[in-house]
């Protein structure tokens, strides 16, 4: 029987030939991940266990980036226990403000996570580097503590959903159409324990951001890690970033799936999740009249360079309406440069949305961008939980950056052909 | 291993943002933190909860953030146990991990209400609902798992 691309990863990562679903394996782990909210957590399971070193100090990532610049003392406190804890292990990957971005958006830009790696975080959007074709997947602060302390964790072998695209997308739809699609076609567990495991024709055509996007939301249909193959895109981004080699696997012709799926990426239309779960999607032309009073765009979904682009091609020369505040939050520092460079500040700005430090912030209702009783936003982000933004009362749609940049000018849930 | 107490139910997709809201993930204190569990969906829960108690959902629950937090307030409010249809699979591991009980089984979950008297015993899988005298298998845990659970958690099964 053959294996899944998921399945050859990890069964490298045990030493063994073969691995079979429902398995249970230990792993060797080639990155560690935490961030400023569950890294506090894991630093106390770590010293309740009584461990006194890491595994390997260049293969953890700290990354302070949910409530950071600090929004009051109490997270202030929780970014210095994990400033102490990465002084004492010289981990290598600590990244505070003014070198920081949001982790997902981080790691992948600065070359610390490659094609083949076997990649644990304390944050459920860990697997968002499955686009690399690593398998990589979220976990609890007790299992980041121990995964820190030993190189390891135990995983169960996961079956796999063969997400097969085909086509190319069309103008102004991209990998978060592709992926609200996916969520809206399976639901909120579709994928529950399984891995989702993109392929097909299809996948030349989407760009290194559209992956991180759909890979990034496997977790929001369940998905215990979403994967694609490695081709010539991939590799051309991995190289100058990444330092020294990295593994290509490939799926065996004969690998087993639990269900299949084919999308037409050209019959995709833009998508909006509206409350309060992400599989609840309309296509744009049946979102009806939606007033909005704020546009968020940024996260770790949707903060890269090529989201700010489409943000910047249709604000520029328009105006955010009246009654809508437009947050725009490039995702990492190169990120942030790069619209500085290119001219998409200014788009911004003169547009009238504010550009924030990176920043996870509002999107898990944070900081920088709280939503009062009854008011309603339209995010790049990927979550639309009740509260998850602010008020219990408020409402988040989820969209692409093409949607919310359209809605931010026009007042109401709209799409780009509107303008 | 066995639990006992009165029933909280709630619906499919109970996600870790209604379970203990983020806005709140700067406290690091765990009494302080339960004190708003469940609070955006049910305001009731913390002032009824009492230890001893067993929370009741649907499918996918835990559904969401990889928080810790979540299981953890859960157990810290005094619930001793979780029974759901199915469980989001970072919850599940982190239910496991921190040593919050919790079982699956469809049947109890559609029939068992709010404020019911249920008795869970963990060894044989065997909800019992006291108010109807009605009882449901679930598959029981592993001795291992089991064993991670009555320690309190897996670092506390490591440190014994």
């Amino acid at each position: 029987m053959g294996m899944t691309m998921t399945q050859k990863i990890l069964a490298a990562h045990a030493g063994l030939d073969e691995v079979k679903a429902g398995q249970l394996i230990r792993a060797d782990l080639d990155m560690v991940l935490g961030n400023d909210i569950t890294t506090p957590v894991a630093i106390r399971e770590f010293e309740k266990a009584g461990f006194d070193g890491v595994f390997d100090r260049e293969k953890i990532s700290l990354v302070m980036d949910h409530f950071t610049p600090n929004k009051d003392i109490k997270s202030a406190e929780q970014c210095a226990q994990c400033r102490t804890f990465a002084r004492r292990f010289d981990v290598e990957h600590f990244y505070d403000v003014g070198r920081m971005g949001i982790e997902h958006a981080l790691l992948p830009e600065q070359g610390i996570v490659k094609a083949g790696d076997c990649i644990i975080g304390a944050d459920s959007h860990t697997c968002t580097y499955g686009a690399l074709g690593a398998f990589s997947t979220g976990v609890g602060s007790t299992d980041m503590a121990v995964g820190m302390a030993t190189g390891q964790a135990w995983f169960k072998v996961p079956e796999a959903l063969k997400l097969n695209l085909t086509g190319k997308l069309g103008e102004n739809v991209t990998g978060k159409d592709v992926i609200l699609h996916i969520i809206g076609m399976i639901g909120v567990d579709g994928a529950l324990y399984k891995s989702m495991e993109f392929t097909g024709e299809g996948v030349a055509s989407l760009t290194m951001e559209d992956r991180l996007c759909i890979a990034n939301m496997a977790i929001e249909a369940g998905g215990k890690n979403g994967i694609f193959p490695v081709d010539g895109i991939t590799e051309e981004y991995m190289k100058g970033r990444v330092d020294g080699e990295w593994t290509v696997f490939a799926a065996d012709e004969d690998a087993e799936y639990a269900a299949e799926y084919t999308v037409d990426l050209s019959a995709l239309k833009p998508t909006v999740s509206f409350p309060h779960l992400p599989e609840n999607t309309k296509t744009i032309d049946e979102v009806g009249d939606v007033p909005i009073q704020q546009v968020v765009i940024g996260s770790c979904t949707n903060g890269r360079i090529e989201d700010m682009a489409m943000a910047a091609k249709i604000l520029q020369g328009r105006q955010v309406h009246r009654d809508v505040r437009a947050i725009i939050i490039p995702a990492t520092q190169e990120v942030y440069k790069e619209c500085i460079h290119s001219g998409y500040m200014d788009i911004f700005i003169d547009a009238g949305c504010v550009v924030s430090t990176p920043t996870c912030g509002p999107c898990l209702g944070g900081h920088m961008g709280i939503l009062a009783e009854g008011e309603r936003c339209v995010a790049t982000t990927n979550r639309n939980f009740v509260g998850r933004m602010g008020h219990v009362k408020s409402e988040v749609y989820l969209a692409s950056p093409a949607v919310a940049a359209a809605s931010a000018v026009v007042g109401r849930i709209a799409g780009p052909d509107e303008l | 291993m066995k639990a006992k107490g009165s029933v909280f139910k709630y619906g499919d997709n109970v996600d870790t943002d209604v379970i203990i809201p983020a806005r709140y993930l700067n406290i690091a204190d765990r009494a302080e933190l339960a004190t708003h569990c469940m609070e955006d969906i049910d305001t009731k829960f913390v002032k009824e909860v009492h230890k001893g108690d067993i929370m009741v959902g649907g499918e996918n629950f835990g559904c969401g953030s990889s928080r810790e937090h979540a299981p953890m307030v859960i157990k810290e409010s005094g619930i001793d146990c979780v029974i759901a249809r199915t469980f989001a699979r970072i919850f599940y591991r982190n239910a496991i991990n921190i040593g919050l009980p919790i079982l699956e089984c469809p049947e109890a979950c559609e029939k068992i209400d709010r404020g019911d008297e249920v008795s869970v015993d963990f060894d044989t899988g065997v909800i019992t609902n006291e108010t109807t005298g009605e009882t449901f298998q679930a598959q029981p845990f592993p001795e291992f798992i089991q064993e991670i659970m009555a320690a309190g958690g897996l670092v506390n099964s490591l440190t014994k």
